[in-house]
């Protein structure tokens, strides 16, 4: 079993996408997610790497397991330099909207997740960051 | 990675593999419209067993081929979509309304000859 | 500024020593292998420790420990150690093997191991303590190693266990070629509720299904996370190829669905678990004759 370390995926492409995700579900199924739970994460990334590409051209995914008092996961930030969000609330407005239709996807991400925290500023960038904890 | 694509009488059966990228996607969805118009087919199968995840823009690309070869007369119909990733697709949001899915190449061929004796 | 550089110079003069007395301590443990092996095993079996093991395989595993123990100390990794630590968990968790065993055996080996420097170096007692020094942090590393990794694998053995049983307890069954009931009683959570929507799409894959009939006569309550479950759990069977009945549906249940915004038009619904078979054998093509009507006079 590999030992679980930090994994930075670099976006610039659409190759990068699927590559982030697969490192995502190695990941969590090296921290020991079922596989439904596996292609919940990997389908996570998968939107949020879009994303990056889509809205800012070029970024980061961070791929992390995390422990805290005797529960196990994993967090992802998915972290750019882009042009920001101008209005979060807009975004997180649960419409079943998708990557590039009608907006983000943001609220499906956060429903394949536990936890979600989302952080942006116009001209600075935007760092998505979720959780997900094993049952 | 090109999908490969194969004729089966009066249908097309394009098989998917796992890690298909954005661009793969779109290569896919022209190389199905050219060889539906180039074999005259009824049919498109696309058989999506291998991958592991669907997101968005691959929900939207299967809609846009399905409807790109209705407009050439023909059904389309996706084949094969696991558990796990069925599951992930409702979570976000992603129904595929107006494609018709089967469970697999078998189901697919049965939907396909229903639709086309239909017209007849 | 000439204290610091004192500091960082006597640092690395101790990481130096302690390195050197690392590799003195196994070269010892290395020379005495054998007897410090089987005074081990021997306190182990004393102790009454891994009793589900025969003496041949206590002293394989024994063996192996050792090894390991050793070249981890050899090394200062310890990636190794912890692959060979959930290997070993592995296998012996399905015998029966509990935490406070493989605690206790490690402990004592770390105990013969520091018994054995004290008899070596009894005459040297300045030796004795830097030796010791070096050692310890290292062997509590191990101890940590060892153990932690064996309750890794515990608690997932445990998830798996957990899950396993959840799934017994909760049949789709297979009624007709290509149909399926899922009859959901009590009251179900979010979480059981995932693992039925799981079980449902796994079994419509497994049986081929293209029509299901989940009832839910036997629910009295559902919330609104629920009931969204169940309308994704229709909504996932279709991409699948299935299509879903819901019977058994109360007033109070269909409202919730109303209440979350899913339109019960859209929704393939029927009175009662009968009904609902009725309208699915008539999806598959069965034709419903009554006995008596076979009976022509």
């Amino acid at each position: 079993m590999p030992v679980l370390q930090d994994i930075l995926v670099a976006i610039r492409s659409d190759t990068d996408i699927v590559s982030a995700r697969q490192q995502g579900r190695s990941l969590a199924a090296a921290i020991g997610f079922t596989a439904t739970d596996a292609t919940l994460i990997a389908t996570a990334i998968s939107e949020l790497a879009r994303n990056i590409v889509m809205y800012a051209g070029q970024g980061e995914v961070m791929l992390q397991t995390v422990e805290a008092s005797q529960r196990k996961g994993i967090v992802i930030s998915a972290r750019d330099r882009g042009p920001g969000i101008r209005s979060l609330e807009n975004v997180l407005r649960d419409g079943y909207s998708t990557s590039g239709g009608l907006g983000l996807g943001l609220p499906g991400v956060k429903r394949l997740m536990d936890e979600f925290a989302i952080e942006s500023e116009l001209r600075r960038g935007t760092t998505v960051t979720v959780k997900k904890w094993l049952r | 990675m090109e999908v490969p694509i194969l004729k089966q009488g009066r249908f097309l059966i394009a098989t998917i593999q796992a890690a298909l990228s954005d661009a793969d996607l779109l290569q896919l969805r022209r190389a199905l419209i050219d060889k539906v118009i180039h074999f005259r087919s009824q049919g498109v199968i696309v058989d999506v067993t291998a991958l592991d995840v669907m997101d968005s823009f691959a929900t939207r690309t299967l809609r846009d081929i399905t409807n790109m070869i209705r407009l050439r007369g023909a059904d389309t119909v996706i084949v094969g979509i696991q558990p796990e990733v069925a599951f992930a697709m409702v979570q976000l949001g992603l129904t595929m309304e107006g494609v018709a899915t089967a469970l697999d190449l078998e189901e697919g061929l049965a939907h396909l000859q229903q639709r086309a004796t239909v017209k007849i | 500024m000439s204290s610091n550089k004192r500091t960082a110079n006597q640092e690395q003069r101790t990481a130096a020593q302690s390195t050197e007395l690392l590799q003195e301590l196994v070269a010892h443990l290395r020379q005495n292998r054998t007897q410090l092996r089987e005074e081990w095993a021997n306190r182990i079996t004393e102790a009454q420790l891994l009793t589900a093991m025969t003496k041949e395989e206590l002293f394989a595993e024994a063996t192996s420990v050792y090894d390991n123990y050793v070249e981890a100390l050899a090394t200062g990794t310890f990636e190794a150690l912890q692959s060979y630590a959930r290997n070993l968990s592995e296998r012996i968790i399905p015998r029966g093997v509990e935490t406070h065993e493989v605690v206790g055996i490690v402990l004592l080996l770390r105990d013969v191991l520091a018994r054995s420097l004290f008899a070596k170096y009894q005459g040297d007692f300045t030796m004795l303590n830097r030796i010791l020094d070096a050692y310890e942090p290292a062997a509590n590393r191990i101890a940590n190693t060892v153990a932690v990794g064996f309750v890794q694998e515990r608690e997932r053995v445990i998830r798996q266990q957990q899950e396993a049983i959840r799934e017994l307890s909760t049949p789709v069954l297979q009624v007709r070629e290509r149909l399926l009931i899922l009859p959901i009683i009590g009251v179900i959570d979010a979480q059981r509720a995932r693992q039925l929507t799981e079980q449902l799409l796994r079994g419509i894959r497994t049986n081929r299904a293209k029509v299901v009939v989940i009832d839910i006569t036997g629910v009295a309550a559902m919330d609104a996370t629920v009931a969204n479950h169940l309308v994704q759990t229709v909504e996932a069977s279709r991409l699948l190829g299935a299509t879903v009945i819901v019977t058994g549906l109360s007033p109070e249940i269909a409202q919730t669905i109303v209440t979350i915004g899913v339109d019960l038009g859209k929704m393939n619904t029927v009175g009662d678990l009968q009904g609902g078979i009725e309208q699915a054998e008539r999806l598959l093509g069965y034709k419903v004759v009554p006995v008596a009507e076979t009976a022509s006079s």
